[in-house]
């Protein structure tokens, strides 16, 4: 085996042109492994990781390209480096290349820009936001690894500014029918929506757009906003923006774990509310003071969707039919599980996801454990090592740092269930596959191959590997819901158009089945 | 409170995009008028003269 390593001064990538180039070296003959990253000190300690010397790669900036390559030979590594620039200019293609190059430089050519979307890697972010933010333009600040005081500093300026600051870490925002990170192709009505991040507010609005209904506005905020440390400056902004505009009707707010001082001032603030409000407050068990008076409470995104749905609907009084799962392969049974298989494993992309599951089959007595716990007596000594029942969110920082988030690249969920797949314990895999704009084009073709050779281990053993899985999704989206759907289905995984019933499904199948 | 924050719920958006290039075509797709930067990280990603910068700013 031999490696190597390239250095490309000058040469600036965002991480998902590295994952496609990343992809084509890795798709060449002899090569076993490689690793397309550009400088950083973070970056450099992955190459460490890999089995390269720091001493080669220590005059490098984060201006400048790596391409480090573990291959069979000298001669595959000979041949990749010599065609290197080659493929750069091929993975490149035809895109005009813009000719500004600083946010200074956009500033002075769109002097009446509003929102200045940032995805630039963490460290720099909270610099470039503050530019944004003293010019007078709102933030949407995709970027995480912000470090937090950075975070409060820029929601401070923002809040005494009378701008909004939508972020760090925060994947989806839905403004006047525009998705703007990963969000989805969603009709407009007269639901507000305001969630911590990303997943939990896609569910919202694709579960309101399939129930025939539209949204406003969908403000993200960012996953700490609701922290006691950040105290959800943005959060209480945006409801006084959702609650002062015409267009919406009902307000829901979706959470996780907010801390007790951010949750004190927010049922302050919905108090002063002329809009109801429908709050979703996933991992406080407890009773919230003003729930049921000032606010209608909602236990899982499926119920906030309801309620909000009756509120401004009130001929629809039931609750919205779940999606009964689809139709199974024939010869699928559960009691075809061998007596050692007694665990769920969850591996998923969405954070919010990893939440609601983890409370949802709290709440019917089966305890799981997580890189991401609700409690934290619960959370995984190893985010790489399942225990027990276990729920997996892959887009947590440990997975995501230097890397594409697992909605754009599902390596490594790939290589997770497979690993799941060598555990004989394992009977049930839960996932969720997030369509929409930015996610991979193809998030269930991509991992259908993977799911495919997981349920071979387990019928050469002799068992069955139970699949669940969730789509969120509209039937706007690019990826064709139908289409991933169908795919899921050929493939024997029972599909759910929610993560709360992909996840009460599972509930079922442990109380039922693997108790025993 | 501030004309801006308003802007962003009632006039059309006007985005700069900083990072990754698939942000703003996604934007453009959505007939939203975006442009995007060619962005690399300032004073060469040395942090002690972007902090050095940021205090000049």
């Amino acid at each position: 085996m031999k490696n190597g390593f390239l250095i490309r001064k000058n040469q600036y990538y965002d991480s998902v042109f590295l994952m496609g180039f990343n992809s084509r070296i890795m798709g060449t003959k002899g090569v076993q492994q490689s690793a397309v990253l550009m400088a950083t000190d973070t970056n450099k300690e992955v190459l460490v990781n890999l089995g390269f010397h720091s001493a080669d790669f220590q005059t490098a900036t984060p201006n400048d390209l790596i391409i480090a390559v573990i291959a069979d030979t000298q001669s595959v590594l000979n041949e990749l480096f010599a065609n290197v620039d080659h493929s750069l200019t091929e993975v490149r293609g035809t895109k005009t290349v813009s000719n500004l190059h600083s946010l200074s430089e956009a500033l002075e050519a769109k002097p009446a820009a509003n929102l200045t979307v940032i995805s630039v890697p963490g460290e720099f972010a909270a610099y470039e936001a503050k530019k944004s933010l003293e010019a007078g333009v709102n933030v949407f600040l995709f970027s995480d690894n912000v470090p937090v005081e950075d975070e409060i500093s820029l929601k401070k300026y923002a809040y005494e500014h009378g701008l909004l600051v939508m972020g760090p870490d925060c994947g989806t925002s839905l403004l006047q029918g525009i998705g703007i990170g990963f969000a989805n192709s969603v009709r407009k009505g007269n639901i507000g929506a305001i969630a911590a991040a990303g997943t939990g507010l896609q569910e919202f609005t694709c579960m309101v757009h399939n129930q025939g209904y539209g949204i406003s506005h969908a403000i993200g905020a960012g996953g700490r906003d609701l922290s006691d440390a950040v105290i959800g400056l943005t959060t209480l902004s945006a409801l006084d923006i959702l609650d002062q505009d015409s267009k919406t009707d009902v307000i829901a707010i979706i959470a996780k774990l907010p801390g007790e001082k951010s949750l004190g001032l927010l049922i302050e603030k919905i108090k002063q509310c002329r809009t109801p409000v429908i709050g979703c407050f996933l991992g406080i068990r407890n009773s919230i003071d003003g729930e049921e008076v000032i606010f209608k409470r909602a236990k899982t995104i499926d119920e906030a969707v309801f309620l909000a749905i009756r509120q401004i609907d009130k001929e629809r009084s039931t609750s919205p039919e779940p999606m009964p799962p689809l139709p199974l392969k024939s010869g699928y049974t559960p009691q075809r599980w061998l007596p050692e298989q007694r665990y769920l494993r969850g591996i998923f992309a969405g954070g919010t996801f990893c939440y609601q599951s983890q409370e949802i089959l709290n709440k019917m007595g089966i305890d799981i454990n997580s890189n991401a716990p609700l409690d934290k007596h619960l959370k995984l000594q190893h985010p790489d090592f399942s225990k027990e029942h276990t729920i997996v969110d892959m887009g947590d920082d440990f997975y995501t740092i230097g890397k594409p988030h697992p909605m754009i690249d599902s390596t490594q969920r790939k290589l997770r269930i497979l690993k799941e797949a060598n555990d004989p314990q394992v009977a049930i895999l839960l996932l969720d596959f997030i369509l929409g704009y930015n996610s991979s084009e193809d998030p269930v073709g991509k991992l259908v191959d993977s799911i495919q050779a997981a349920q071979k281990i387990f019928n050469k053993r002799g068992g069955h590997l139970t699949v669940v899985a969730s789509i969120c999704g509209t039937d706007g989206d690019s990826q064709d819901i139908t289409m991933q759907t169908k795919l899921l289905n050929e493939a024997g995984v029972v599909v759910f158009n929610s993560n709360a019933q992909a996840t009460e499904y599972c509930g079922n199948l442990i109380n039922g089945g693997l108790r025993r | 409170m501030n004309d801006k924050i308003f802007e962003l719920l009632n006039q059309p958006l006007i985005v700069i995009n900083l990072g990754l290039n698939k942000f703003a075509e996604a934007l453009e797709s959505q007939k939203v008028d975006v442009i995007h930067v060619d962005w690399k990280p300032p004073a060469g990603g040395d942090k002690e003269m972007i902090d050095l910068l940021d205090n000049l700013l």
